[in-house]
């Protein structure tokens, strides 16, 4: 009977097909689920406090009497120690990328590419140990400062943690440059510098945007290299030596002392909903541009 | 209308420009122009130079740096023992068999779901939005940051499913944050299986689910497995999320059970470098640990990097 046999294949043909589905969906489920409970353990806080206290308020003293839950020290922090990092990792990593593009004999730049993947495999807690004993010390006693923990010796090694991001995408979309467009520099007669930072650069400064805007994602993002170095002091930062606290390694260090359901937990929670938006906003940011890409 | 404009302003641009082979006025320039071209040119280069090998200098100078300071430390009792004496002394033991337990949880829930996805993406995904919401859900998932996917696995995995600071829970918090890279890695082995393969199998009659799994996978396995190692070194190093679900301070000896809490090392060393009262007898031990996970995240992701390579090569 050949139909009863199709019948059977086609059963068989749908059953791996429904059951592959199913569980890839799973992703899009466990997406949801962070949001959802995210914003259930988050949002009570605005039961103890109103947003403009949340995210004006320039005392944070999640545990006196009244409790106080002012953000602005913690989401300056963050801020502060993103744009720093970036400023010193973004031009860096260009710089970088570059160099393996455009500069670097072909023999040796599997080598270089190597050095840059394993100093990104570099465990973030180790980065900040290196915080702590090597770089905190140096700055203190260099700059005769109170402590060597602060804002700086964050975002320098948070600058390090980002560079091997930054520097890989960058190369890739440099690497992307049609060789015609710097055959046809040379030929006009332009040196290697002015191929590089007039032909080459603009014409792969959409992909470096994206690399650049990853970067501050996994700079806003990291936790342990400031948690570690940062200093964990809830004050706005008026110099790069100050100390700072921010958002990541708030949540960090007062996630274990907190009893569940009390306001604290809540407005930890509500900074993870904090972090998370930027994240997304930022994300959505690359999605965009990575489309325009795809259109040109 | 648009391209006989073009044209008409390409042949107004040509006759601007000097013919060809006739040398070109070069006397409206400043005097010393060329001089700073060339200038620029070898400053640029030297300057590229020097930042690479700036890199390359800050990464040999902490890894010499650690194992300079940790080489004393290490011995056959110190990751054979487990911590003595409120952990000034001893070994790491209970860390590091903790650590094991926490990739192996984690990989149990995220490489079968990620290989999935992967192959439902590159095989059956026909386009529409189904697609494109996993695709949104998989990146939005990778730009998480990992404190924030502990705060989620603390809300959803130790308190809704009430499984508590558990390696169970902190596993799975893992395995949702390596879960992307095992889908791009493991898309990206699947769209290497040329077509031809997938082609010749449905020729001869095998179903497309034949097709997948007698012929696309295995195929594609070890660059599948290679994706797999490197999560894995990620897995390894990170803290930020086992912290507040599965990883604690201290524990009497190894977990026995999925719902039993772990030490392991990344949080180890934290727990060493910030929460020490008695630093002069510490620090070795911290260096020591710093030098162990060192050896396993970056011997996890070497090896990774050289299967790749290796597999590179062989599809040359």
């Amino acid at each position: 009977m050949p139909g009863r046999e199709e019948g059977r294949r086609n059963l068989s043909e749908a059953a791996p097909r429904r059951v592959i589905t199913a569980v890839a969906m799973s992703g899009i489920l466990v997406m949801v689920f962070i949001l959802l409970f995210l914003m259930k353990e988050g949002m009570p806080i605005l039961r103890d406090a109103s947003i403009t206290e949340l995210a004006a308020g320039r005392l944070w003293y999640p545990v006196s009497s009244p409790p106080l839950f002012g953000m602005m020290p913690l989401i300056a922090g963050s801020m502060a120690v993103t744009l720093v990092s970036s400023v010193l990792a973004i031009p860096f990593g260009v710089a970088l990328a570059l160099f393996l593009t455009e500069i670097c004999p072909k023999r040796i730049s599997g080598f270089f590419k190597i050095t840059l993947e394993i100093l990104g495999f570099l465990p973030s807690v180790v980065l900040g140990f290196i915080g702590m004993t090597v770089i905190a010390p140096y700055l203190q006693v260099r700059l005769e400062l109170l402590s060597g923990l602060n804002l700086m010796n964050a975002s320098m090694l948070l600058g390090v943690m980002i560079l091997p991001t930054v520097a890989t995408l960058s190369e890739e979309s440099l690497h992307a440059v049609p060789q015609s467009q710097r055959d046809a520099s040379y030929a006009l007669g332009a040196t290697r510098c002015e191929t590089m930072f007039k032909v080459v650069l603009p014409g792969a400064s959409r992909g470096i945007a994206q690399a650049a805007i990853l970067g501050v994602m996994r700079s806003l993002g990291e936790t342990m290299v400031v948690l570690m170095a940062s200093g964990g002091a809830a004050l706005l930062p008026e110099s790069v030596f100050d100390p700072v606290r921010p958002l990541t390694s708030a949540v960090a260090a007062e996630m274990g002392e907190t009893s569940v359901g009390s306001g604290h937990y809540h407005a930890l929670f509500f900074m993870g909903c904090i972090l998370l938006l930027f994240t997304l906003v930022l994300n959505v940011l690359v999605i965009k541009i990575e489309s325009r890409r795809e259109a040109n | 209308m648009k391209k006989a404009g073009c044209e008409g302003g390409s042949k107004a641009l040509l006759a601007s420009q000097p013919s060809l082979g006739e040398p070109r006025d070069m006397s409206g320039l400043r005097p010393g122009y060329a001089v700073w071209r060339k200038i620029t040119d070898s400053l640029s280069t030297f300057l590229l130079w020097a930042a690479m090998a700036f890199v390359a200098a800050v990464l040999c100078s902490i890894i010499a740096f650690l194992a300079a300071k940790g080489g004393g430390t290490l011995s056959w009792e110190f990751v054979t023992e487990p911590p003595r004496n409120g952990m000034t002394e001893g070994g790491i033991v209970t860390p590091i068999v903790g650590t094991l337990q926490l990739i192996l949880v984690s990989m149990c829930f995220a490489f079968p779901v990620g290989v999935t996805t992967a192959v439902y993406f590159n095989e059956y995904a026909r386009g529409g939005a189904l697609k494109k919401t996993l695709r949104l859900a998989m990146r939005s998932l990778a730009s998480i940051p990992s404190v924030v996917l502990g705060l989620f696995g603390l809300a959803f995995f130790c308190a809704f499913l009430r499984f508590g600071t558990s390696l169970l829970s902190a596993g799975l918090t893992l395995g949702c944050m390596v879960l992307p890279t095992i889908v791009t890695a493991s898309e990206t082995a699947l769209a290497n299986v040329p077509q031809d393969y997938r082609d010749a199998a449905r020729a001869l009659g095998a179903t497309e689910w034949q097709t997948i799994y007698g012929v696309v996978l295995p195929t594609a396995f070890p660059g599948i497995i290679t994706g797999g190692i490197l999560s894995v070194g990620r897995v390894a190093g990170e803290t930020a999320p086992i912290m507040f679900t599965g990883a604690v301070y201290f524990a009497p000896g190894f977990a026995r059970n999925l719902f039993d809490s772990v030490m392991a090392l990344p949080y180890h060393v934290y727990v060493l470098a910030t929460a020490g009262t008695n630093i002069e007898r510490t620090t070795p031990l911290q260096y020591g640990t710093i030098l162990v996970l060192l050896a396993v995240v970056l011997g996890i992701s070497i090896t990774g990097m050289a299967a790749r390579s290796r597999l590179r090569k062989d599809v040359l």
